[in-house]
Parts: C-alpha cells; sequence; structure tokens
C-alpha cells in the first residue's frame, strides 16, 4: 500500500517524528481511507487551507479530529498581511483613504469612513461637515452593508451545497456594485470618501436608479426568507451550530451580527450614533438562539432595515440637490471638484483655467494641498462605527505632521474569528465550516 | 563669516502694497483653538522641511525645529460623565488597593478620555475596568501599539480601547515601556478578546506581554526579523520606472514632514 502511495502524486504520504502525514489535495481519497485504516488511533490532525475554497480566502484551519468531532480548532491567519497600517504611514491623510479602502474588500465604505471620522475628530471638524456628505455616506454605508450581508449569505449558502441561494445573492450584490460604479466610478476600492466630506456629488440620474433598486430589493428580498427560513435541510446545517452565548460573545469581543443573535441589541448606529445616524428610522435586529441560523436571520433582517435607511436617505439627498459635499475649509478640502473632460475624469476644468489663468495663489495653493496636504493636531482619536461585521475602529495617531504618524483597525473579522476554537470544538468537522461562516470573516480585514 | 548687523538695516518701506487678493485660497490657516489643557507633553522634535537637509537646503526652512506636543493632562474636576468615571475610578483604587499613583496621569481631548496607566499596575487597574460597577467596561476593543522613538524611556506605547455596554461610555488606558525593557503584562485574564490583540502588538511592535497565553507571531511568518511596524523598521520597496522617470520608494520620497 505504502509503495503506491508513493506513486500518487496527489495523495502522497510520509512518516514525521509527528507519525505519519498524508498529502490530501482533493483528488484520491482510497489512499488516505486505507492508510489511515492500518492505524487504530482516530486522532487525526487535519490541516485545512489556506487555499481552501470554503475559507473565505487565505484562511489556515488546523483541526484534531476523533472521528468526524472536532477536538481542537485552531486558525493560522497572516497569508493576506499587507502592511497596510505600515504603508499609511508613509502616505498623505487623504492618501490614506486609498489604502485602508483595501483592507475589509467586502466593506470598503466603513473601513473609508471610520478613518476619516478620525481624522476629522483630530481635525475638530465633526461638526463642519456638510450634511449633504454625511448623508452619502450612510446611504453608500447602508448600500454595502447590503451587498456584505448578500456575500456572507450567498458564500455560507454555497459552502452547504445551497448554490441557488449563492447564485441569487451575487446577482443581487451585482446591482449594489453597479450603483457603487454609477456613484464612485469604481466596483470596489472606492477611495470616495475623504476626510472632511466626499469625493464628488452624486451623478445625476443617481437617485432614479437608487429608487429602482429599493423597489426591486423589495421584491428581492422576499426570495431568500422563501428559500432559507423555514427549508429544513438549511435549518438543520444551521440550527445550534457555533453556539455561543452572550457571556461568550462579550469576553471575546464579538460585535455585529454575533453579538446580536444572544438577543442583545447592540448597534454603534443606535448607541453611540456618527453621521447623523440618529435622524434615520430603522430598528436594531436581533435573534435569541446564539446559533448560526440566528445569525442568518440577522443579517437577512438587517437588510431590510438598510433599505429602510437607504429610502430616507434618497429622500434627504432629494432635498440637498447642490449643496456642498466637502468641508467649506479651503485649508483642508481638495482644491478641486471633479468633472469629465475629454480626457477621462479629473480636475474640473473650470478649476484648471483658474490656477492656469487666473490666480496665482489659487495655483500655489493647490500645488500645496496637493503634494504636502494638510497638518493635522498632534493627538489620538479611537472611532468606532457598525460596519457589517461588527464594532469597526480606527484608532489615528498624528504628530501635527502631514502624514499619519500611526493608523491602527480594529478590524471585526480580525475579532470575531478567535471564536472559532470556541464555536467548533466539540461539533462535525463539516460545522466548522458553518460557523466560520457565520462570522463572516473577511481576510482582508483580519490581516490588514 | 560675521553676520550683517541687522539694527542697522533700513526699514523696508516700499512703495503701498495693493490690496492682497482675497481669494479664499488666501486667506490664512485657522490657528487650532488653544485646548483648556495646562500642561502639554512634548514626546519629540520635528526638524527642517520639504524634506531636505544639508548643502540641497536652499530654502533656510532646513533650520526649523519645532517640538511635537501631544495633549497634556486635564485638571480635575473633568466635565460630564469624564468626572463620573475618574470619580469611580478613584472608589475602585481604593477599594481594590491598588495606589492612585497607578493612574499617573488623565488626558483629555477631542472629548475622549485616556488613562495613563503604570505598567506594573495595568492588570489590576484593568481588572477593576471591567469589574466595578460604576465603571463595567465590559468589552475592549483590543490593544494598538504605537512607537515614540523620541520619547525616551517610554519609546513604545500600549493603548487599550474599553467600552462600557452599561454605561455606554468609552476610555483608553494607556501603558508605555522602554525600548531597552519592552514588557507589559498582558490582561488576556481579564478581556480574553486581547489574545490575539496582543500576538498582533507583539508581532509588530516587539513589546512582549507578560503572562500571555501563547505570545507567538499572528501575521508575520514565524521566523520573521523585526517588527514591522517600528518606526526604526523601514516600509521598504523598489524605485518604479515609467517612461525613463524613475519613482522613488515611498519612504525615500520628499516628505513635507
Amino acid at each position: 500500500m505504502a509503495a503506491t502511495n508513493q506513486n500518487d502524486m496527489y495523495a502522497g504520504s510520509s512518516e514525521t517524528t509527528e507519525g505519519k502525514v498524508f498529502t490530501v489535495t482533493g483528488q484520491d481519497w482510497d489512499a488516505i481511507v486505507s492508510g489511515i485504516a492500518e492505524d487504530a488511533d482516530e486522532r487525526v490532525v487535519v490541516n485545512m487551507g489556506p487555499q481552501h475554497p470554503s475559507t473565505h480566502g487565505v484562511l489556515r484551519l488546523i483541526l484534531e479530529l476523533e472521528g468526524e468531532t472536532v477536538t481542537e480548532a485552531r486558525c493560522g491567519i497572516g497569508y493576506l498581511h499587507t502592511g497596510i497600517e505600515k504603508n499609511m504611514e508613509y502616505r498623505s491623510w487623504v492618501q490614506g483613504v486609498t489604502f485602508c479602502t483595501r483592507m475589509d474588500y467586502l466593506s470598503p465604505f466603513f473601513n473609508e469612513t471610520a478613518y476619516c471620522l478620525g481624522v476629522e475628530r483630530l481635525l475638530d471638524i465633526e461638526d463642519d461637515i456638510p450634511e449633504k456628505a454625511s448623508v452619502m455616506r450612510v446611504l453608500l454605508m447602508e448600500l454595502n452593508r447590503i451587498s456584505s450581508h448578500l456575500v456572507c449569505i450567498a458564500t455560507g449558502g454555497m459552502e452547504i451545497g445551497a448554490l441557488t441561494v449563492m447564485t441569487i445573492g451575487f446577482r443581487e450584490r451585482e446591482l449594489v456594485l453597479d450603483l457603487f460604479e454609477l456613484i464612485t466610478g469604481l466596483r470596489m476600492n472606492h477611495g470616495f470618501i475623504r476626510p472632511g466630506g466626499v469625493a464628488q456629488d452624486l451623478p445625476p440620474g443617481a437617485l432614479d436608479e437608487i429608487r429602482g433598486f429599493i423597489a426591486l430589493m423589495k421584491k428581492r428580498l422576499p426570495e431568500y426568507a422563501a428559500l432559507c427560513n423555514a427549508n429544513p435541510i438549511f435549518k438543520g446545517r444551521l440550527e445550534d451550530v457555533g453556539h455561543l452565548e452572550l457571556d461568550g460573545v462579550l469576553a471575546l469581543g464579538l460585535t455585529g451580527p454575533v453579538l446580536r443573535s444572544t438577543g442583545y441589541p447592540w448597534d454603534l448606529r443606535k448607541s453611540e450614533p456618527y453621521c447623523g445616524y440618529e435622524d434615520y428610522d430603522f430598528e436594531v435586529q436581533t435573534w435569541d438562539t446564539c446559533d448560526s441560523y440566528g445569525r442568518f436571520r440577522v443579517r437577512l433582517n438587517e437588510m431590510w432595515e438598510s433599505l429602510k435607511i437607504i429610502e430616507q436617505a434618497a429622500d434627504r439627498l432629494a432635498a440637498l440637490e447642490g449643496a456642498p459635499v466637502m468641508v467649506g475649509d479651503k485649508k483642508i478640502a481638495w482644491p478641486s471638484q471633479l468633472a469629465i473632460g475629454s480626457d477621462g475624469m479629473g480636475n474640473s476644468l473650470d478649476h484648471i483655467r483658474h490656477i492656469m489663468g487666473e490666480s496665482m495663489e489659487a495655483l500655489i495653493h493647490h500645488f500645496k494641498i496637493v503634494t504636502e496636504g494638510f497638518r493635522v493636531p498632534a493627538g489620538q482619536a479611537y472611532v468606532p462605527i457598525e460596519s457589517p461585521r461588527g464594532e469597526l475602529g480606527a484608532h489615528v495617531v498624528s504628530d501635527g505632521g502631514t502624514r499619519p504618524f500611526r493608523v491602527h483597525f480594529r478590524d471585526p473579522s480580525f475579532t470575531n474569528l478567535q471564536a472559532t476554537g470556541v464555536m467548533s470544538e466539540g461539533g462535525m468537522v463539516a460545522d466548522v465550516i458553518v460557523a466560520i461562516a457565520s462570522i463572516d470573516p473577511v481576510m482582508g480585514g483580519v490581516d490588514r | 563669516m560675521s553676520e550683517p548687523p541687522k539694527d542697522v538695516l533700513p526699514e523696508p518701506k516700499g512703495p503701498e502694497q495693493p490690496a492682497i487678493d482675497q481669494s479664499p485660497e488666501n486667506a490664512p490657516a485657522t490657528v487650532p483653538d488653544a485646548e483648556a489643557e495646562t500642561e502639554i507633553q512634548v514626546v519629540g522634535r520635528r526638524e527642517g522641511m520639504f524634506g531636505v537637509a544639508g548643502t540641497g537646503d536652499t530654502s533656510g526652512y532646513g533650520g526649523l525645529v519645532q517640538p511635537v506636543v501631544f495633549p497634556g493632562a486635564a485638571q480635575r474636576p473633568f466635565e460630564g460623565w469624564h468626572e463620573d468615571v475618574a470619580g469611580a475610578l478613584d472608589t475602585a483604587l481604593a477599594g481594590g488597593g491598588v495606589e492612585p499613583s497607578a493612574i499617573q496621569a488623565i488626558v483629555i481631548h477631542r472629548g475622549e478620555i485616556t488613562f495613563h496607566v503604570r505598567r506594573e499596575d495595568l492588570p489590576a487597574v484593568a481588572r477593576l475596568f471591567r469589574d466595578d460597577p460604576q465603571l463595567r467596561f465590559e468589552l475592549c476593543a483590543g490593544v494598538s501599539g504605537v512607537n515614540y522613538p523620541q520619547d525616551t524611556g517610554r519609546e513604545l506605547h500600549a493603548v487599550y480601547h474599553l467600552l462600557s455596554m452599561t454605561h455606554n461610555r468609552r476610555a483608553r488606558l494607556e501603558v508605555t515601556c522602554p525600548d531597552s525593557d519592552p514588557h507589559i503584562p498582558s490582561i488576556v485574564a481579564t478581556y480574553p478578546t486581547n489574545d490575539w490583540h496582543e500576538r498582533e502588538t507583539y508581532d509588530m511592535f516587539g513589546i512582549i506581554f507578560d503572562g500571555h497565553p501563547a505570545l507567538t507571531r499572528i501575521l508575520m511568518p514565524d521566523d520573521w526579523p523585526g517588527h514591522p511596524q517600528r518606526k526604526d523598521y523601514p516600509l521598504g520597496g523598489i524605485p518604479v520606472e515609467y517612461k525613463g522617470g524613475t519613482i522613488p520608494p515611498p519612504d525615500q520620497r520628499r516628505s513635507y514632514n
């Protein structure tokens, strides 16, 4: 048997001091099954990932199994570490947005907003942010919450074999990304929310598109409920899986849908409103089962609440046509509005004419603020916001210079992923995937 | 080289200046309001400008020296709930048998309250912050390291963000340690969520959290040399060539400091 194993390029085995090690890449299970049968030992240590379709990116799981029961589960992370926080220390405050939007790539607007709110607090301009900028931020964040929850539900469904849930989830997410493309020009990595406001006003026709999206979503969201809520297979896979109660959740610092699935209505949009969330009418969604099914229902219900907020934000934006979207302070705001020129999007031609032909001071100012940037008074701020995955906090430290002295992101995926062990130990191997899917970690945010 | 005597230079009396362009760009920068703090805290100094030094500096700005000043300790009584928290902490410290000198300073800046805690007292203080009914900071949002290379004797700072859901308040604990002795007691026993956060701060700054159950690297590979987020660790990067021009890596570009 051992001889044939050596020849099998997909399922080789080797003897180590730790015991026999099998390499399984999904091709030939006969070798491993018969190989394990040779040893009476039921205890197997399985290394899953870092490249695995069910691990939400590059997450490595080390599982110790007794038969099919998980006795120990540990995570290995860091495979997607890109040094975003370090890089931001070498760029201006405005350029920082370009980096942090790439962290948690499913919720870019939340990364941008947390960072910008931190910078604005240090600049002491929190009260000067134009209303329209705040409303646009809320609109984009709630659209983003829908798209993020859709991916969570879609991939979570795919991992348990519910492929229809996956296809319809990505179908609707595509509509949200289309809206992002219309408003910001990009489907992800927007860099649209800037310290002081947002980069650009809404394009013509955007509100109609948003209203059309709301109407369509009101028809389509019930499809998820009809497919999943009472589906016996779906419930059978999710109910009582990844169970974690409130005390465990708080000790491990878990927030977001995992916290709300224990029945505790904690949502930073209500408890510490930012961006004017206190002006919107919405409910904090909870469930009381403390399991993966509860988290699924919380996310489903939150999408309805997000739709309500988007509707209100769209109404407010309709009344704010032509209002400024960037703070009035010329020493902070980008000097130009963007406009479409013959060679694509760029500084508006009026602005180019102004700085090149009319005002020397305006040219100097443009040069200074674009190359040097603005200075932020020394100090530190921690601004938490409610991202789709929980509390996303930006710890922003300035030494009074034109670059961040240190920016640290308390990413909810990073913190929540610590619960993998406690959620999956004692359960079946197949439930590990469901438990992790219910945490909804995004490795770009975990590793930053 | 003797400097020309300045006092004999005639006062420049040019023709009447034309009205300055009153475009908004020309308005003077707004000076931030002086905070009500009476103390300031110098953590370093900034030299020069435009990132040019030595003979390349023809602007004369290279000689500028400015202290880097952080908000200093606030004076009691504080306003609003900050005073409640500080008062509750005083009571809790006395009840918990912790010396009042464990709290070295309390800084209030932009509405956020920071308690600077003596490092050996951190576990006791953190436990009081979590358990005292008047404080009740149930949730810790992790620890974030900051490296101040010029803050002699306190080069490494560990900053803990606490949240009280009961009272809906936030507070920050700040602990420092010198580069030569980078040890801070772990508070994983009080806040288990800090397990990974302390590992990350160790990984990135080299702060050793004594008492952590398994302090290993978490983001960088196990055999990685150095701690990347420290200020003495270079960003790295290679020059990029594009159409004949070369763009240096970010840490070698001109910095306006």
